[in-house]
């Protein structure tokens, strides 16, 4: 099977086009189906009363004032729920040593963190059942909590799990060459420590679910607003006790999940149990104040690095200390080991070099649990990674950008395996490199820079190559024995008027997939995209997949779509050929008729065919094959991840009065492979910059010492706002990946994955003249300006 | 969070509206734009308000002139503010306010007069009509009462205002020909409260200082004015420190916005002098 990507004249090109998403006027003007549009007949309501302590015995519940409010119809503790849901334990066995206890959908006799659910209110409206649950007595016996990262393991540090015999959750140690000599040898060998803060992805719609459960049929639907519908199908069969087929998930609209909504989250799982105890349709939709303390919380991490080089820029050896603090429980069924994990394995990502040591060591701690938010691990390796290049550079007296050149892969080493042992298939550094300064106008700005400079005016550059996990294999979570698919699969049919209906297991959180997905469903069939219908997000109707994470919907899930779209044109055609008494390679579908291939003549319309097949199968010669529904799967098998590439630049100006940095523009140039939707990839790359500065300026979750969250709110934690966002120029090189037919790689998270640290070595760009440095994120203006020494005490 | 309100009542005019928050037993509570009191009872942050909506009230609105001064209906909103006329020529200080106060939405519908009776010590207006010398009408079933600026703010979200009253207008002395005002701030974004702000009017060779979230509400900063009355800026600068008396919260630390409160002052002065000049 071939396609002439590079030739855009070809028939049918919508791959590499921009073309209009099909769901974007419905949800422009309003006629998204989210959950919480959702209503069933005899729909009752949850809210959940959560503990106000980070660490406590819950002596007793009483619930009978609550259970006089109007409209409450009943209250259910922790052990009412375990008697109809098992707890889970998130490990997985390739992360040798990964410790969690067990947990609870609602705690059971202990709350560990400040907003797990205590006790859950069920009411006819959520209104009635808030009623109810701010009159819930919890008899609390608050415990001593565990709230530093880095005396988690002391000696006098409470345990917080005492099953668990310390709070280390898990520690990986990776080391390749010989990294304590080449520190010895080295020229320069630079420190830093660096400081990510704990965030969280604010999605516009909240975490929200419905189940139902129907007794006379024993099946459970859940209407959900998740990533990953089968993966939830078989979570909530398993814990309540329910054969995985009678567990269906629907998910319909989604409003941004960002990573936030691929976990199983204690609130929802009890939802489910109460819908199946009530036997009634339970709606959970969380508002935004309890997702500051339920949703997952991300990055918080505190690292020790050395980078050490010699004169000439050559980097010889990276030592990575990364230390995380997790909360009380590794998230189901992912892990919260992951993002530690992915530290030591894109440490370094760019560079070629032999020596490399990184250590991640992952702690509990009576916090919000952490987990995998868009981009995981990737902002803390680029920042670390990138900020360490660039003191380098900076202590030879070398340009940043030059430093870079010396030591990245060249773009003609594929395959290469990097020092973290990452396998690349094929990547282009420099060609993205040189395109960024380009973009830039690289020497341009330095001129300026240094022409604003005399002027007293602090203006930086700051550069960050990257590198980005995408289309990852089974060895992601699969063979840590979870239950996570990293295959996807499409079914692509043709119906008697000729429309195709396209059903796929990856899933639309308001990202673009259909858009993409109709696309190459056309490309392939040889119809326009308008005559394609794309159906995802039902557990019952889908081919069975992973839906949205590690940006792999467009690698995996496209090309399933391609591959299931080729074989459905094969099968018109072997029918056409029949009819037309042609031969099968002479004719072509295009623009949704059969043609004479080489000639382009209408043969006939995909109406007429569907016509005959339909309803006068009994004119097509007997034993002809007429499958007009074809599905194909797709797994990587080459490589355990399509590692993609890019490098980003940040222009700022820091106001050393005030400590406000004013971004003045961003570029980022990424290589996602085959660009299938022009628009799409570049509002991917946007919106993850923007997440990425989030974190790099203004995102951070503060707790105090006695583990209480202090902003969980829009108004105290700060989201990245259009007004402070500069202008972002994109740019793309394409390196598709010999694997699939499409080509095409992951862009969702490549902006979030380099932005912080693009920013970070701006600002200190700006700073340096003035002896001042930060790395402690996010970069506030109050820290600006105690890393300048404004600021007394 | 679902709000959970006591009750709704909406009111044609002042007499109405008093009447009602008496019959309320106290648990009355005006709704002007609903900007801050909407989101506080989204939050469940106050429960069983009974509302008296008195955003439909007339006598409460618009922007007049007198020979010598402005008076500004309660009820007009931010965005009115922001385009008025007569404000822009004769209280400049508060057109320019506009621009720092939270998103276009918000201002449609928030009104000065809610602001001022939120008196949020991060807020603009309560420090801008401190620096301007305004005074404040309010009316209960007892009859009105003016009030100047310097005594209405009383601590954070708390003004003179009594039960059962109602903020009705402000009135503000009309800027002289030779008059400069200016307020500048610090925030973390644009639209949000300022970290630190400062409101300085030149008056006939006299300033009046005002500062925003810096202290549990507006501060006229005299000992610093003083120090500008003589001309002395670095003098204000030290000055200022004394009237202040900043809090820490997770966006800044008492230390940092001291530090802010020193600069916006050198930078106000600048706007001041570089506009006379
Ligand atoms: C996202 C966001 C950002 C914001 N940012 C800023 C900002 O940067 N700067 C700023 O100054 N403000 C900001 N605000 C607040 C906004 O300016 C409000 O409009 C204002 O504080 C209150 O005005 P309101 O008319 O909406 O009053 P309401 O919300 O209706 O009322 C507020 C309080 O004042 C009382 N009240 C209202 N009118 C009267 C009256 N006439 N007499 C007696 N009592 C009365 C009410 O009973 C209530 O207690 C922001 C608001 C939001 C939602």
């Amino acid at each position: 099977m071939t396609i002439q990507f590079g030739n855009p004249d070809r028939p049918n090109s919508y791959i590499g086009k921009t073309v209009p998403r099909p769901n974007a006027k419905r949800l422009v003007q309003g006629r998204g189906i989210y959950v919480d549009d959702i209503v069933l007949p005899r729909l009752v309501h949850v809210a959940f009363v959560r503990s106000p302590f980070a660490h406590a015995k819950i002596n007793g519940i009483d619930a009978a004032e609550a259970l006089n409010v109007k409209g409450v119809l009943r209250v259910f503790s922790g052990a009412d729920i375990a008697k109809v849901c098992t707890p889970w334990v998130a490990v997985l066995a390739h992360l040798k040593g990964l410790k969690s206890p067990p947990e609870y959908p609602i705690a059971v006799d202990r709350a560990c963190w400040v907003g797990e659910p205590v006790a859950a209110v069920v009411a006819t409206s959520r209104a009635a059942a808030e009623d109810g649950a701010a009159l819930i007595d919890v008899d609390y016996e608050p415990l001593a909590a565990v709230t530093e990262m880095m005396t988690a393991l002391d000696a006098d540090t409470p345990v917080l799990h005492a099953d668990m015999g310390d709070n280390l959750a898990f520690q990986r140690l990776h080391e390749q060459g010989d990294v304590d000599a080449a520190l010895k040898s080295a020229h320069k060998v630079i420190s830093a420590r660096f400081v990510t803060g704990r965030h969280t992805g604010v999605t516009l719609e909240p975490r929200s679910i419905l189940v139902d459960w129907n007794p006379a049929e024993e099946q459970m639907t859940a209407y959900h607003a998740t990533q990953a519908p089968h993966m939830i199908q078989t979570a909530l069969a398993k814990h309540l006790d329910l054969p995985e087929g009678r567990v269906r998930v629907i998910c319909e609209d989604v409003g941004g999940s960002y990573g936030i909504k691929v976990h199983v989250y204690p609130d929802e799982v009890a939802t489910a149990a109460i819908a199946k105890i009530m036997g009634r349709p339970v709606k959970f939709v969380a508002d935004r104040l309890e997702s500051f303390t339920s949703d997952i919380h991300a990055r918080d991490h505190e690292i020790e690095a050395k980078i050490a080089v010699q004169e000439d820029g050559t980097i010889v050896a990276m030592d990575v200390d990364d230390w995380t603090a997790i909360g009380a429980y590794s998230v189901y069924p992912r892990t919260s080991a992951i993002e530690g994990n992915q530290v030591v394995n894109l440490c370094g990502g760019p560079y070629n070099f032999k020596h490399y040591r990184a250590k991640t060591t992952v702690v509990f701690q009576n916090k919000t649990p952490t987990c995998q938010y868009r981009a995981v691990g990737h902002p803390i390796a680029v920042a670390i990674t990138e900020g360490l290049v660039d003191m380098a550079a900076a202590e030879i007296g070398m340009d940043p950008v030059e430093i870079r050149r010396r030591n990245m892969f060249r773009d003609d080493a594929y395959p290469a395996t990097s020092p973290a042992n990452m396998r690349f298939e094929g990547l282009s550094h420099h060609a993205s490199l040189n395109k960024l300064l380009e973009l830039m106008d690289y020497d341009g700005l330095r001129a300026e820079q240094a022409e604003l400079r005399k002027q007293g005016i602090h203006r930086g550059i700051g550069i960050a190559s990257f590198i980005e996990l995408t289309n990852p294999s089974p060895f992601m979570y699969g063979i840590g024995g979870a239950r996570i698919s990293a295959q996807d699969g499409c079914t692509v049919r043709m119906d008697p008027d000729g429309s195709i209906v396209a059903l796929s297991g990856v899933t639309e959180q308001g990202q673009g997939t259909e858009a993409m997905l109709s696309q190459v469903v056309a490309e392939g069939v040889g119809v326009p995209p308008s005559r394609v219908r794309v159906i995802t997000g039902d557990t019952q109707v889908t081919p069975y997949g992973g839906g949205t994470w590690a940006s792999r919907g467009a690698g995996i899930g496209g090309e399933a779509a391609l591959q299931a779209a080729r074989a459905l044109r094969d099968s018109i055609l072997e029918v056409a050929a029949a009819m037309l008494q042609s031969e099968q390679s002479k004719l072509d579908i295009r623009d949704g008729a059969v043609v004479d291939s080489a000639t382009g003549e209408a043969r006939m319309p995909l109406e007429e065919l569907g016509r005959i097949v339909y309803f006068r199968g009994d004119t097509l010669p007997k034993g002809l094959p007429r499958e007009l529904v074809q599905t194909r799967h797709y797994i990587t098998s080459d490589y355990p991840f399509a590692f993609t590439n890019g490098v980003q630049a940040s222009y700022l100006e820091v106001d050393t009065d005030t400590g406000i940095v004013k971004l003045l523009k961003h570029w980022c140039v990424e290589d996602c492979g085959r660009v299938i939707n022009p628009q799409l990839v570049d509002e991917q790359i946007r919106g993850g910059i923007v997440q990425g500065l989030g974190g790099a300026l203004f995102e951070e979750i503060h707790y105090d010492a006695d583990g209480q969250l202090l902003n969980g709110s829009m108004a105290d934690y700060l989201v990245p706002m259009a007004a402070e966002m500069p202008d972002m120029i994109i740019g793309h090189v394409e390196t598709p990946t010999q694997e699939s037919v499409l080509g095409a790689k992951g862009a969702g998270e490549a902006g979030t994955a380099g932005s912080p640290a693009a920013v970070m070595n701006a600002i200190n760009d700006a700073l340096r003249p003035m002896g001042a440095q930060v790395t402690e994120m996010p970069f506030t203006p109050e820290r600006i300006l105690r890393a300048l020494g404004a600021l007394k005490d | 969070m679902k709000a959970s309100a006591g009750g709704y009542a909406r009111a044609s005019d002042v007499r109405q509206a008093l009447e009602m928050l008496a019959a309320s037993d106290g648990s009355g509570r005006v709704l002007a734009g609903g900007q801050s009191l909407i989101a506080a009872m989204n939050m469940r942050l106050s429960t069983g308000d009974i509302l008296v909506d008195i955003s439909r009230i007339e006598e409460l609105a618009g922007v007049r002139e007198t020979s010598d001064s402005l008076w500004i209906g309660a009820l007009t909103p931010h965005a009115e503010i922001g385009r008025n006329a007569l404000i822009r020529d004769h209280a400049p200080l508060l057109s320019q306010a506009v621009g720092f106060i939270a998103h276009a939405a918000i201002r449609n519908r928030g009104t000065i007069g809610g602001a001022l009776a939120h008196a949020d010590p991060a807020a603009e207006f309560p420090a801008g009509v401190l620096a301007l010398g305004a005074t404040l009408h309010v009316e209960g079933l007892d009859g009105p009462r003016d009030i100047p600026a310097e005594d209405f703010f009383q601590d954070i979200f708390e003004t003179a205002i009594d039960d059962g009253e109602i903020l009705t207008g402000i009135s503000i002395p009309k800027a002289a020909s030779d008059e400069r005002q200016t307020i500048t701030e610090v925030a973390r974004r644009s639209g949000d409260y300022a970290l630190a702000g400062v409101c300085l009017v030149k008056r006939s060779g006299k300033h009046r200082l005002s500062l925003f979230s810096v202290a549990p509400k507006p501060v006229l900063a005299v000992q610093a004015m003083a120090e500008l009355d003589r001309g002395d800026i670095e003098g204000a600068v030290r000055a200022l420190q004394a009237d202040i008396d900043p809090s820490s919260d997770t966006q800044a630390t008492a230390t940092y916005r001291r530090h802010l409160a020193g600069i916006l002052l050198r930078r106000a002065v600048a706007t001041i002098q570089g506009e006379s000049e």
